[in-house]
């Protein structure tokens, strides 16, 4: 991990449960992890891995829906949760600012988006409604959406799919935030303006410098780039580290099954895709021992009963993994499968 | 949406047409008793009720006065004359509107008012024990029948039979013109007793319309941009909630134009339901047919202008 001497954002130990009538749903189980300014963190995991409630937590949208909530999120040293809700608005929108996965439900219907944009300045700095149009025009050119200043008199359902998602950027981008959250950006959207997205983000990061924290269920995304990528699983990281090191080394049984299920266009096409088999366990009722093993091709009988604690792989202090199986055991398995995958690209050609 | 009103207001046009050409056959081709007799008052002779019967056209085939029928009411909007008072139904009519136009807006500006304060504090606080207690207020007033609220209203409240004489009682209806105060005051009652039940839907609606979009992604988004939760509520929230409401808004109003028969007749106010009541109970037929013909007039008015309020609201129903 890119550990600067103070992070941005540091995680710690964060638990967020929702009581409900059926139970308790343990949507955040102890998460930790930081976020370096201007650096970017990808969290990954199936829907119902928790990254998209940690995210809402860090912007205090979850306190109002009943959730219990114990850590720490500490922002520029600062801890959010002890915040009141009147200090935690000036930081929302302001300081940390969100996107989400849907830009067209994601936007008022009824509202011009030139007024959303100026709406989100006027938010949090003093000026008139003349002026904040004037910045929202700004932003959408920024954000590379022609014709600006007409485009800011249209309502969202004029607009393309990539150009709502641009509008939403610049909407986030509005007060010049020092992090921004990314949930599923780009999951609602074309394949040709996903890379346009990306592209952007990247863009206005190396200009804006704000660091970014991407959520993602698909590690393709996060590839190019993400700084750092902590895995979720059932409401935990299972494996945090680099994403070179993800890429070139990944510890746990669950990054591997998510590697293996992003498709290459230089690899062999169609038979090595696998899907990871089962689905993401219920929060409320959670597997015992390793949360993974029911799905786990390399589950031992006592992995239903040892929880794995998030434990730094050998020689590689910021690579942490939560597994059972034995170091040696997982490079083996790991480097097997690799050879597998080349051999059946090899055929191929 | 030129184009959307012109064809909005011809389909009007032609369902005016279809419910006069109704009203015609409900009150000349069913067997509804002998216009000329009811006419001509007790104990007229057989030459009196034939004189009549010319006069009134009835004498003529079923077609021939079909089209007299028609043409004097969309040509001279000529809606016949009372078989009592002779007088025309028309200016009876015209007579008559002030007070119900009086009743039905300040009980719909009451219940709009009330109904969505209402209907917001429940949503906001649901199932807080205050929007348990609205709720079910609510539901008692949806069930309460119009007329025996009126008469609860009147036996509590009225000046001449109330436990406390607070507002005058009934018939105490003047003109706004002639006497504002006493204007004001004789409508208070029927004004609340009219609103209550509406009010109590209008709640219901509202509180289940803005629970529903406060879950929608953009009130996250409003959230997320640091907005005061008042701001989300009032201008994100409700600016969507109350699409629905608008609809029926004008849908409630239209038909009470029409007449509010109970509410005019408990508290014997004398508008267009008033004038519609007492013309059942007597067989003034043409003046029942002006009555039911001008409610559906406001029907269809009141249809047209949501519609093209809808448009206004939505943006996405201009341009589609």
């Amino acid at each position: 991990m890119s550990a600067a001497a103070e992070p941005l954002l540091r995680v710690e130990d964060l638990r967020v449960e929702f009581p409900t009538e059926d139970g308790v749903v343990h949507a955040v189980d102890g998460i930790t992890y930081e976020v370096a300014p201007g650096g970017t963190l990808g969290i990954v995991g199936e829907s119902g891995s928790g990254k998209t409630v940690s995210s809402l937590t860090t912007m205090g949208l979850t306190r109002a829906q009943g959730a219990r909530i114990s850590g720490r999120i500490l922002f520029e040293g600062r801890d959010l949760l002890t915040l009141s809700e009147r200090e935690m608005r000036t930081v929302r929108g302001n300081d940390i600012a969100m996107i989400f996965q849907d830009p067209l439900s994601s936007l008022h219907p009824f509202f011009k988006v030139g007024a959303q944009l100026a709406e989100a300045v006027r938010a949090h700095q003093d000026t008139s409604k003349a002026k904040a149009l004037q910045r929202a025009v700004e932003l959408l050119a920024l954000v590379g959406i022609p014709d600006p200043a007409r485009r800011a008199q249209e309502y969202p359902h004029e607009f393309s799919g990539g150009m709502r998602q641009r509008a939403m950027i610049a909407m986030a981008l509005a007060n010049e935030p020092k992090l921004l959250i990314a949930d599923e950006p780009t999951t609602a959207l074309d394949v040709t303006v996903q890379a346009q997205i990306l592209a952007l983000m990247e863009r206005l990061q190396s200009e804006l410098g704000m660091a970014i924290v991407i959520i993602t269920h698909d590690l393709g995304v996060v590839a190019e780039m993400a700084d750092d990528i902590a895995v979720m699983y059932s409401g935990r990281i299972v494996e945090i580290a680099s994403a070179a090191s993800i890429f070139a080394r990944p510890e746990h049984p669950y990054t591997w099954g998510l590697l293996r299920s992003i498709p290459t266009l230089a690899g062999p096409r169609e038979a090595e895709l696998e899907p990871i088999p089962g689905t993401p366990p219920s929060l409320i009722n959670r597997p015992s021992g390793c949360h993974f093993h029911p799905r786990c091709p390399y589950a031992q009988p006592d992995h239903a009963r040892i929880d794995p604690a998030l434990e730094p792989v050998a020689g590689e202090p910021s690579h942490q993994v939560a597994c059972l199986l034995a170091p040696d055991e997982r490079r083996r398995i790991w480097s097997e499968q690799q050879r597998a995958r080349s051999t059946a690209a090899e055929a191929q050609r | 949406m030129t184009r959307y009103i012109i064809r909005r207001l011809l389909w009007g046009a032609l369902l005016l047409i279809l419910v006069s050409a109704l009203t015609f056959l409900l009150f000349r081709v069913l067997p509804t008793g002998e216009p000329a007799r009811l006419r001509a008052g007790r104990n007229a002779s057989a030459k009196v009720i034939q004189e009549i019967r010319v006069d009134l056209g009835l004498n003529k085939s079923l077609p021939e006065q079909f089209w007299l029928y028609m043409k004097g009411i969309f040509l001279h909007f000529d809606l016949g004359y009372s078989y009592y008072s002779s007088a025309p139904v028309k200016s009876l009519i015209a007579d008559r509107l002030p007070a119900t136009v009086s009743l039905t807006f300040g009980a719909a500006a009451i219940w709009l008012l009330s109904g969505v304060a209402v209907g917001i504090v429940s949503a906001v606080r649901r199932r807080s024990k205050l929007d348990r207690a609205s709720m079910g207020t609510a539901l008692v007033l949806i069930s309460a029948p119009e007329y025996w609220l009126g008469l609860i209203a009147l036996y509590l409240f009225a000046a001449d039979i109330g436990r406390l004489k607070v507002f005058p009682g009934a018939g105490s209806y003047v003109g706004l013109t002639s006497h504002p105060w006493k204007w004001l005051t004789a409508l208070i009652l029927p004004w609340l007793v009219l609103a209550s039940t509406n009010a109590a839907i209008y709640a219901r609606l509202v509180r289940g319309s803005l629970i529903e979009v406060m879950g929608e992604d953009y009130i996250r988004t409003a959230r997320a941009k640091g907005l005061t939760e008042r701001r989300v509520i009032l201008r994100h929230g409700l600016r969507s909630a109350i699409n629905p409401v608008m609809t029926i808004l004008g849908l409630d109003i239209g038909v009470l134009l029409g007449g509010a028969i109970l509410v005019e007749t408990v508290f014997n106010i004398p508008g267009i339901g008033r004038l519609a009541y007492d013309a059942i109970t007597h067989s003034d037929f043409p003046i029942v047919q002006g009555t039911v013909l001008i409610a559906a007039l406001f029907i269809i008015v009141a249809n047209i202008v949501v519609d093209i309020a809808y448009a206004y609201l939505d943006p996405r129903v201009r341009f589609s």
